[in-house]
């Protein structure tokens, strides 16, 4: 490994650029680490906002007959809380981690399409902007404005222009959109990297099992998300120029938008979760000090469920009347999808078995994500069984499962995520003590909040009722939930802190802290402009590890 | 240390044989699955409402069926590839001309479809709102005549820069891109012609 090369010197960072200058290098940049960077926090921005309004949710629903909003502002609160979960923050997070990970990992000096890549950034954000504008001009600024209140998957024909006056539906419809269009363009430039910008040596075979699920992510958005955007385009055909394709008066189906939108929405639960297969496929080995289990059968795994999550999608439509016959395959994929997720979690957990483990916050982090994502996966098994479904569908047991898939699972990863690279995109360490206070009130908190709703669920409770009366036995586990919401409240306060003190403040990191084996450790802490002084050359899978012990690399058994 | 030698000499050898696939080869590929991914939906809702609408006119009344613009936009397929191969020769002459005969056949396909719609519109009183046989088909005809636009105005541009005196046989890797985004569109009208003017006007 004798032309891996360090580079000689840090950057030279000029100490007098003005605030002007700093805003113009980032506003103009096309460098994959400052979009990847603007990314998570943009996304991490709007991660705090809809967790807020998550926090007024809870708030009204701590007590029976709570009076803290109306039932018009609740509508607003849920439908931009998990709009802005899923669209701002799930998906800027996959581009986020792709785009600065993805050409460190394979040794290239930036993306595919770097101008592509700033356009899909800013699109994003402008697609954000767009939607949160509706609070000021969702009905046409003759009132004082409202934000959509359809829910997140805004079914037809709630949406038609008949039920859903003003303009706040189009705002909804237009943001996501718009921001789609972000996400398709970073997508296509993830997998035109990984494919083309491998350096020297770095097969397939041996690219990293990060870059292995960011690409199959991408292809599930270069599929999905189109069904999205062409159901939205005909929503908004139907409210501006009067088309009728859910206009049930002209025949139009509103059960084709739930196909059309759940043939997207299925996909996307797994969009927005393989970034945390992606993160936990890179700590867990590092962390347990052993090569990831099952590589081969990880790679097949992944690729499997970027085919079958495709054909699932209508379990989320049993309480609609299907046939039977589409109940009972949709029910059967849906258990068939299983079979792969099963795989990555016991692959994951025999990384870490009999493994050097170091229960430091990053890997704290994948315990949590392993526990609470088995939790959802048999919590999903359940619901994949359509008569159980029906019981339960759109109850408090479906939202506590899909928040343990989504926070218990995706977000828990990518804290893990955060822990991990912090060091390398900033330079400076985090605070270990508090990475620990936040996992434990994270996970406390977490578990208080959701636990509960699987309980408040079979009791009865239905999801988006802006109150319920006393009585019905709801009222421990919704307070129970409500004290959870508070203690994770603390908990992202943490976080914040945590990243904004030690970005400023923390201990300088050094390139390789936690003695990596993937080619990010090998430049500096914060990576030059242009990566690597010169591309590496890649002999297995784990090349770091070959350039550390020369006379044990890897490649002598791949 | 004559291990490490051998090493060196082993990474120089792979670094010049290394060899990966062109980065726009795989961008334009997956811009074209992405595409084609919208265009089922749309296609897929032009099916479903087969046969659904409450009120006339319906498509066998009034769709006739488009041959000589569906022959011109096909034969534009041939066309741009026989620009290519002249371009691939450095005959800038030859690559102008069969570039022109795909650009006026591109442009006598969206003229036809121009008609069309006049026609429909004045004379048959089927808009987008007045059934669901309107609201498809003109979003799924009209969600192709927006991609062939978009073609033209790309043929439209390498024809002007190349007329201006611009050097386009430096520019063959990105005509060639063109030129699969051209096919692109003519194969969805394939499917288009299919579905519109024969499964739902029979
Ligand atoms: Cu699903």
């Amino acid at each position: 490994m004798a032309s891996i090369d360090y580079p000689l010197e840090r950057p030279a960072v000029s100490l007098e650029k003005g605030f002007a200058q700093h805003l113009y290098e980032w506003v103009a940049t096309v460098d994959h680490k400052k979009l990847g960077l603007m990314y998570v926090v943009s996304a991490l921005l709007f991660f705090v906002i809809a967790g807020l309004m998550a926090f007024v949710i809870r708030l009204q629903l701590m007590f029976p007959n709570g009076h803290v909003v109306g039932p018009d502002t609740f509508n607003r609160l849920f439908t931009m809380h998990g709009t802005t979960m899923v669209f701002l923050v799930g998906m800027p997070l996959v581009a986020g981690f792709a785009n600065y990970l993805v050409p460190l990992m394979i040794g290239a000096r930036d993306m595919a399409f770097p101008r592509l890549n700033a356009f899909g950034f800013w699109i994003f954000l402008f697609g954000g902007f767009l939607l949160y504008y509706s609070y000021i001009g969702g009905s046409g600024l003759y009132g004082a404005g409202s934000a959509p209140d359809v829910g997140w998957f805004a079914n037809a024909p709630l949406t038609e222009k008949a039920f859903s006056r003003g303009h706040s539906t189009d705002y909804w419809a237009l943001g996501i959109l718009v921001s789609g269009v972000g996400s398709i363009a970073s997508a296509i430039n993830v997998i035109a990297t990984a494919f083309s910008l491998r350096c020297p040596g770095m097969t397939l075979s041996r690219m990293p099992l990060f870059v292995w699920v960011m690409v199959v992510d991408s292809w599930l958005i270069l599929v999905a998300l189109p069904p999205l955007t062409a159901a939205q385009i005909m929503l908004m055909l139907d409210r501006y120029l009067g088309a009728n394709f859910f206009n049930t008066q002209q025949g139009g189906s509103a059960v084709l938008w739930q196909h059309f939108f759940w043939i997207f929405g299925h996909p996307e639960v797994y969009i927005l979760i393989f970034p945390a297969f992606a993160i936990l496929s890179e700590v867990i080995p590092v962390f347990s000090r052993k090569p990831l289990f099952g590589r081969a059968a990880m790679v097949g795994a992944v690729v499997a469920i970027g085919f079958i999550s495709l054909g699932v999608w209508a379990h989320h439509m049993f309480a609609v009347g299907m046939s039977s016959w589409s109940n009972t395959f949709f029910a059967g994929s849906s258990m068939l999808v299983g079979i792969p997720t099963g795989l990555k979690i016991f692959n994951w957990t025999a990384t870490m078995y009999g493994g050097k483990l170091r229960l430091q916050t990053p890997l704290l982090y994948c315990c949590a994500f392993l526990f609470q994502f088995l939790v959802a996966g048999l919590t999903g098994i359940m619901l994949a069984v359509a008569p159980f479904d029906w019981q339960l569908h759109d109850s408090y047991f479906l939202i506590a499962h899909f928040h343990y898939t989504l926070m218990g699972g995706l977000v828990m990863g990518i804290f893990a995520g955060i822990y991990y690279w912090f060091p390398k995109a900033i330079g400076k360490m985090y605070n270990e003590k508090l990475g620990k206070w936040q996992f434990w009130l994270m996970i406390i908190g977490f578990n208080l909040t959701f636990l509960p709703q699987h309980i408040a669920g079979m009791l009865g409770m239905p999801r988006r009722i802006y109150t319920y009366a006393p009585g019905r036995g709801w009222e421990l586990w919704n307070l129970l939930s409500s004290l959870g919401a508070m203690v994770q409240f603390v908990a992202v306060a943490c976080l914040v802190w945590n990243l904004v003190h030690s970005a400023l403040r923390g201990e300088p990191a050094g390139d390789d802290p936690w003695d990596g084996w993937t080619l990010e450790w090998a430049t500096t802490s914060p990576p030059p402009e242009y990566n690597f002084e010169k591309l590496p050359v890649v002999r297995s899978s784990r090349p770091l590890w070959d350039m550390k012990h020369p006379h044990d690399p890897d490649w002598k058994y791949e | 240390m004559a291990e490490a030698l051998e090493l060196t000499a082993d990474a120089l050898t792979m670094e010049r044989e290394w060899k990966t696939p062109d980065r726009g080869t795989v961008g334009i590929i997956f811009l074209i699955v992405t595409e084609s991914a919208l265009f089922l939906i749309f296609v897929l809702a032009y099916l479903v409402y087969i046969g659904k609408s409450v009120v006339g006119p319906y498509p066998k009344d009034v769709l006739e069926m488009p041959i000589a613009a569906t022959v011109c936009l096909l034969s534009s397929s041939l066309t741009i590839v026989m620009a290519e191969h002249q371009l691939e020769k450095n005959r800038i002459g030859p690559f102008r001309l069969w570039w022109a005969i795909t650009i006026l056949l591109g442009l006598y396909f969206l003229y036809d479809t121009a008609l069309e719609w006049k026609k429909l519109i004045y004379v048959d009183h089927l808009t987008i709102s007045t059934n669901l046989f309107g609201t498809t088909f003109y979003s799924l005809v009209g969600l192709h005549a927006s991609h062939v636009t978009v073609g033209m105005t790309f043929l439209l541009l390498v024809f002007t820069v190349s007329l201006l005196g611009f050097p386009i046989e430096t520019q063959k890797r990105r005509v060639k891109f063109l030129s699969w985004y051209w096919h692109f569109v003519d194969w969805v009208w394939v499917i288009v012609f299919t579905v519109v003017y024969i499964v739902s006007a029979r």
